[in-house]
Parts: structure tokens; sequence; C-alpha cells
């Protein structure tokens, strides 16, 4: 367990999707192979191991939404195995608060055989919902993409790169992709369309609102969905949603349902800043450069996420279809149960 | 524009040239009747005795006659061209017309007989760019030169390559080396024989000044110091002599420079330190030697204030002010313009400074000016642009496409000393088909998002550029 703490502490994955597999195995793994009785006790070994997970990596929310996830997956399964629809477990009537059968502590203590094999599957299918998350998304690109349009994206979101080249098998179209300084995967993604022979063009970041009078559409992938619907995505998407909203071109977001967090956004600076992750400012201003005597008390920002707020987006598509970004707080309560809100 | 003006009095030229030849033409058949029906009537009327040399006088008088009805027609003639050229309206320069053959054929042409070398477009070309140049750093444009006396004075090829390489730049840059290289070249200018110093002059200039062009597209305020320097040629008096006309030239340019340039820095910066207070942090976008100037000034004036510089791929810029300020001791930090969000709950005020102001209110500053606005705008963040009068200009344009600078597109690529990291490398880009790479110059930011703008005449809106250009045309 610790050599997975250490790796989340070091960084050592590759992307929100690669995450999120990671930590649930991990939490599967840990599921069956350790003691429990009940349902509570199962919750409150995974919640430990979730806290410690939280705070190795605190700016990766996917982490979080993993644990919260298979939380209510383990109350769902107990609820299911008494008989009870699945409603019962998430409704909190007044009715239900007085004449309940359970008290608070008895509630989920029964202790059933089948729970750890029903919790297993369960998981199990999760992860292969998980898997095919892009490939539903990528379904859908049909459906959003005309013929001959422009498309602008930024950065490398594997499920954006799926959707185009889905889309380029039926429809032909043109797209522009924007570097994403500092650390330029936009060339990555360029590459990879224009080897499927799609027409890619690759802009700088200064050239966005330049090109953004000829764009059709906008279409992002992002790392994390906050709870009020705004996006935590690559740094320079801000910029690309404002530039889009003034030219009135819409802004669509892709994104698995596994992306989509309790948290909201805080701009909370010093030690006790998670949203933003600054990363080293040699790709910003190299040390060469910076290292003459002329540039050593700059002060160099090299951030990588942005704050998109919920106003500049149109359209969320997930794999379970499209969603308006004022819809996205319905949606915890089916992924989460709120008594999992606090680990 | 600037090609559209040499063209005008060229064509007119060529047609009230044909038009005379076709006259004299006419007129040597004419003679040729008349002298034989002279010499007819010389020798009826010696045959007769009557006086001879006084015919003579008779047909020298005729011929005097005619010739003055020549030149009267000739005259005439100019005007008519003249009026139905003006009736044509104002011509796009051939620049803005790559797409079309025939355009590119006659610019070809005219480069040749200018004895200019032509670039050679690049390989890909970017689509929606299709109607400008988008040449490729490959070969020097300068390999075939000969420094013949027909040929283009040494300073100005300097120049060309020193606009080509990058080495100068900056509008206000380019524009003072311009007027330097003309100094030189008008200083080393010998008027040939039977020829007018103003006409001729102004030969010379045409072909550097497509020399120029060729290396780098002309800016709007080399643009504006040409349109000077022509008027004040044609402005020589005819009875000057040569030496003393090429002082007063020189002198005039000299001084355009002056006060366009260095003076109007000072009244600028005077006007904008007012709006730096205490407490501060300014925004500036890449390299401005204006805006640096600007805030060295109100530093020394003792405000308290610190700079974020905000820069873009490729030129980077931004470290060249970076190094100014720091030497000054301002207290600087460095964000690339994707970081611009990020920063921006930080920033009291952007400073921006322009490569043009057009007739419609836009500014046209290096690409990502106009980001940096919007972000500003969406904030409220005031933007205040800082730019010299002379850099206004006629014309008007709505976006960035139909007038812009396309630059190599391998300076987004990655370098050859790098093998690792993200950036595409040059093979791969070249065995790519469908992948083309756009590296824009310029764009252009509407008035909305601009405060105001700080010139010598005073701190305007964005909307007074016409005023401002009536004013500076009734001057001149």
């Amino acid at each position: 367990m610790d050599q997975f703490i250490l790796d989340l502490k070091q960084e050592k994955f590759n992307g929100s999707y690669d995450l999120a597999y990671k930590v649930i195995n991990h939490l599967r793994k840990l599921i069956s192979q350790t003691r429990w009785a009940h349902a509570k006790e199962l919750m409150g070994v995974i919640r430990k191991e979730g806290k410690q997970l939280v705070a190795a990596q605190p700016s990766e929310y996917v982490i979080g939404n993993m644990v919260r996830r298979v939380l209510k997956i383990v109350r769902e399964e107990y609820v299911r195995l008494l008989g009870k629809s699945e409603e019962f477990a998430n409704t909190e009537s007044l009715h239900k608060m007085l004449t309940s059968a359970e008290t608070e502590d008895e509630k989920y203590m029964k202790s059933l055989k089948e729970l750890k094999t029903t919790v297993m599957e369960a998981v199990s299918e999760y992860i292969d919902e998980m898997d095919a998350s892009i490939h539903n998304i990528a379904a859908q690109a049909i459906e959003h993409i005309h013929s001959n349009e422009v498309i602008l994206t930024i950065g490398k979101s594997r499920t954006v790169e799926a959707f185009l080249k889905q889309a380029a098998k039926k429809r032909k179209f043109h797209v522009i992709v924007v570097e994403g300084a500092p650390l330029y995967h936009g060339h990555e993604l360029a590459a990879s369309l224009a080897a499927h022979n799609i027409e890619t063009t690759i802009i700088t970041d200064s050239a966005v609102f330049a090109m953004m009078s000829r764009v059709n559409k906008v279409i992002i992938g992002t790392h994390s969905v906050l709870a009020n619907g705004g996006l935590k995505a690559v740094s320079g998407a801000h910029i690309v949603a404002q530039a889009a909203y003034q030219h009135a071109v819409p802004l669509i977001v892709l994104g698995a349902m596994f992306k989509l967090c309790l948290l909201h956004y805080s701009d909370i600076g010093g030690s006790e800043a998670t949203f933003n992750r600054l990363a080293s400012p040699h790709r910003v201003l190299d040390y060469y450069k910076a290292g003459s005597q002329d540039l050593c008390n700059v002060q160099v920002y090299c951030p990588t996420f942005d704050y998109v707020p919920p106003e500049l987006v149109t359209l969320f598509i997930s794999n379970i279809g499209g969603n308006a970004p004022s819809y996205m707080y319905r949606l915890l309560s089916e992924m989460y149960h709120p008594n999992d809100h606090e680990l | 524009m600037q090609s559209a003006d040499v063209g005008d009095p060229s064509k007119a030229n060529k047609a009230v040239k044909k038009s005379v030849k076709k006259e004299r033409r006419k007129e040597k058949i004419s003679n040729k009747g008349d002298s034989s029906k002279s010499q007819q009537q010389q020798s009826v009327q010696q045959f007769d005795g009557a006086v001879a040399p006084k015919s003579k006088a008779e047909l020298r008088a005729e011929r005097r006659a005619k010739q003055e009805a020549e030149r009267a027609a000739k005259t005439l003639k100019k005007e008519e061209q003249a009026k139905s050229n003006k009736a044509k309206g104002p011509q796009v320069s051939a620049n803005l017309q790559v797409d079309d053959p025939k355009v590119q054929k006659k610019a070809a042409k005219k480069l040749e007989k200018q004895q200019v070398p032509q670039r050679t477009e690049g390989h890909k070309k970017v689509t929606l760019f299709s109607h400008l140049h988008q040449y490729e750093r490959s070969v020097s444009i300068t390999k075939d030169i000969g420094f013949g006396s027909t040929g283009i004075h040494p300073a100005i090829i300097k120049l060309g390559l020193q606009y080509a390489e990058g080495i100068i730049t900056g509008s206000n840059a380019r524009c003072a080396a311009l007027m330097n290289a003309v100094c030189q070249l008008i200083a080393d200018y010998e008027t040939p024989p039977q020829k007018e110093l103003a006409r001729h002059l102004e030969s010379k200039l045409k072909p550097a000044i497509s020399f120029l062009n060729q290396c780098r597209p002309l800016s709007v305020s080399m643009g504006s110091a040409i349109k000077y320097m022509k008027i004040k040629i044609t402005k020589i008096p005819s009875d000057m002599s040569d030496d003393k006309a090429k002082q007063e030239l020189i002198s005039d340019l000299q001084a355009f420079v002056h006060v366009n340039i260095t003076l109007a820095k000072q009244a600028i910066s005077n006007s904008a330190c007012s709006k730096i207070s205490d407490g501060d942090v300014v925004m500036i976008y890449g390299s401005s030697s204006l805006i640096i100037h600007v805030l060295n000034a109100a530093f020394k004036t003792g405000r308290n204030f610190r700079v974020v510089v905000v820069d873009g791929r490729p030129k980077l810029s931004g470290i060249r002010a970076l190094r100014h300020l720091c030497r000054a001791g301002i207290k600087c930090s460095y964000v690339l313009i994707s970081a611009v969000s990020y920063i921006m709950p930080e920033v009291t005020k952007v400073f921006l400074g322009a490569h043009g102001l057009l007739s419609n209110g836009y500014v046209m500053g290096s690409v990502g000016t106009s980001l940096v606005s919007m972000a500003a705008k969406a904030r409220g963040v005031p933007v205040i642009v800082c730019c010299e009068a002379y850099k206004f200009c006629e014309r008007v344009q709505t976006d960035s496409f139909v007038n812009n600078e396309i630059g190599d597109p391998r300076d987004l690529l990655a370098t050859d000393g790098s093998s690792s990291g993200p950036l595409i490398k040059e093979d791969a880009y070249k065995n790519l088909d469908s992948l083309k790479v756009l590296h824009l110059t310029y764009d252009v930011t509407p008035p909305q998002y601009m405060a105001m703008v700080v010139t010598e005449l005073g701190m305007l809106p964005c909307t007074s550029v016409p005023v401002v250009l009536r004013v500076r045309s009734f001057d001149t």
C-alpha cells in the first residue's frame, strides 16, 4: 500500500483516466485482502485509506471521486441485498427518520455473506464502464460535428482525440490545435490527428483571439468538472473559453463521469492551495537565460491548471450523454452519497 | 498602399508616352508629306522665282505651332488620365492578392525591372491565409545581388538583411534604421547629368523600398516615414543646388525621426506616468520600446509599482523587456500568455504598445495583444495603449486575416538542438501532409477592450484616429 502512496506523491501516473484506474484497482485489492465483518467496517476501512490517498496528492480530485464512488457502490449493494429498493438508501424522508427500523448506529451493520462478492462484481462493472467511457463519448461525435467545420481545441485530451478521429471517419472537417504552452501537448495531438489524415493546423496560444472569428466550435477536454459545473482544465483554457464567448462560439467539454467531483473552486493560495499545481519554471524561462545577472530576481510562474466558470461552457458531453453545466450538480447525487461528502 | 502609389504614376506615364509616340509618328508622316509638298513648293517657287527662305521660316513657324498644340494635347491627356485613375479608387496592394496569378505576374515583372530579387513562397501554405505571402527563411534573398552602380545601395542591402534575420525588430527601431539608411543613400547620391534631382532620386528610392519589402513586409511606421520622404522630395525647388537639396533632405529626415520618435516618446512618458500610481501592478505584453521608456520614467519619479511581463511564443520578446526593467531595478514577474487568467486577479492596469492604429479605431499589435486586452476587460482592468501619432494609418480592418504577416512556420517547431520534448520535429512536419503550422505576427484588437490611447497629442479614445490623421495631413 505504501508503494502506491509513494507513486501518487511522485506523480507517476499518465493522465486522469490512468490515475482513476490505478486508484480503483488499489481499492479493489483492499476490499478483497482486508478482513471486515460488515458493511460499516468496510466503509471505515475504505474511508481511512481514502484519506491517506487524498492527502498524498490533494490536487488530483479523481482520487477522492473514486473513493466516494466505491463507498456509494458498497451502500447500494448492501441495500439491494437487504431486499429494499436503491432509492431507499438515498432518501432521507421525515417519515423514515422517525419510524426507521434501524437506528443510525445499526445501519449497514448486518453481516451478509454475499456482500463481498457483490461488491467486487459491482466494482468490476464500474471499471468496465470507465473503460468504455471514451468509446461512449466518441460514439456521440457524429451528432455534433458537421462537414467543413473548423474546430478548435487546446492541449491534448485522449477523449477529444478519440472524438475527432471517430467523426473523421464519416465527415471532413478542419481542426485548429492550440499549442498549450508551456507543456506543448498540442503538438502531440496535432501529429496524431494529421497521421489520421485530418486537416490540422497548429497555432500558438497568442493567436487564439485572432483565429476565433473563423472557428465554428471549440471542443476541449478537462481534468475535472467541479460541483458548480465549472472546469479545472489545462492552463490556457480560460482565455480560449473567454475568446469563444466573445465571438459567440459554442464551447463543448468532453469528460467521462468519473471526472465529476464534489468540490467547488477555491483560489486559496499558499501552503493550503489545492486547486493549482505550479510546475517547474524552467519550462517558462529556462535556467540558462534566467540564471544571468539581470534576471535573477524575477518571479516566474508556471501554473498547470485553469478555472473555467460554468457561464462560459455551452455543453458537457459525458458517457451518459449531453448535459448543460447547470445540471451537473444533480448528477452528483447519482454518483456519490451525501454522507460521503466528508471523508 | 505604397506599391499602389508607385503603380499609378508609372502607369499614367506609360499611357501618356504611348499616345505621344503615336502623335510623333503621325506628325513624322505628315511632316514627310509636308516636306515633300514644301519641296515641291520650293521647286515650283524657285521655278517661279519666288523667295525660298521665307517659306522655310513659314515652315518653322508651322512646326512650332504644331509642337505647342502637341504639348497642350499632352497636358490635356495627362489630366484626363489622372481623372480616370482617380475614378478607379484606391488600389489593393499586390501583397494582399497572392492567390491571384495575374497580379503576381505583374508584381514579379516590376521587381525584375527594378533588379530586386524575389523571394520564393514556402512549401506548405495555410489555406486560410492563401491571399498572403507565406515565406520560409531557407535561402538568403541577397545571394545573387551584385554591387554594381545601378544596383541597390549597400546600406539598404545591410538594412534588408537585418530586417530579414530579425536583428532589428520593433516599429520605432525599424523606422529609425530606415531613415538612417536612406540618409546614407542620399549622401552618396550623385545626380546624373541632364536629370533632375527630385525625379531621379525618387526612381532610386523605389527599388530600395521594393527590396526592403521583399526582405520583410513594411511596417506601418516605415510606411508613414516613406510617405513623408516622398513628399519632401517632390517639394524640392528646381532651382536649388544639388548639394544644398541633399543637405536639406537629410536634415528633414533626421528631424522626422527626432520629432516623431524621440520627442514623442518623452511627451507620451510624461502623460502616461500620471496614470501609474503607488502600489500598482502593471501588466505589459511582449516588448515595446515606448512602454519600457514609460515604465522607466515612472520608476524614476519614485513611484512604487511592480510589473508583470506576459510573453508569447515563438518570438519571446518579453525577455528583452524583462532585462531592461530589471536593470532599472523594477520588481518583475514573468508568465506565458496561457497563464494570463492565473495572474490577472493581481493586476491593476495593463499597458500595451501598438504597431499601428487603424482608422476604424482598431489597434494593430503583436499577436496576443487582443487576448490580453480581452482578458483584462473581462475582469474590469483598464487597458492603456501608448502609441506615437505617426503610426496612425488610413487603413481599415476588422479581423486579423485580411492583412497580416505570416512568419516562418518552422519557428514554432523543435529546434535542431533539442532532441526530446513534445514539440514536433521538422522532418515529422514535412512528412505529414495534413499538418500545417501557422505563425502569425500581428493581430487586431477591437476598440471596446481599450480604455484610451496615449499619444503625444494627448490622451484620446481609439476612435479619434481619423481626426488626428486629418490634423496631421494639414500640417505637412
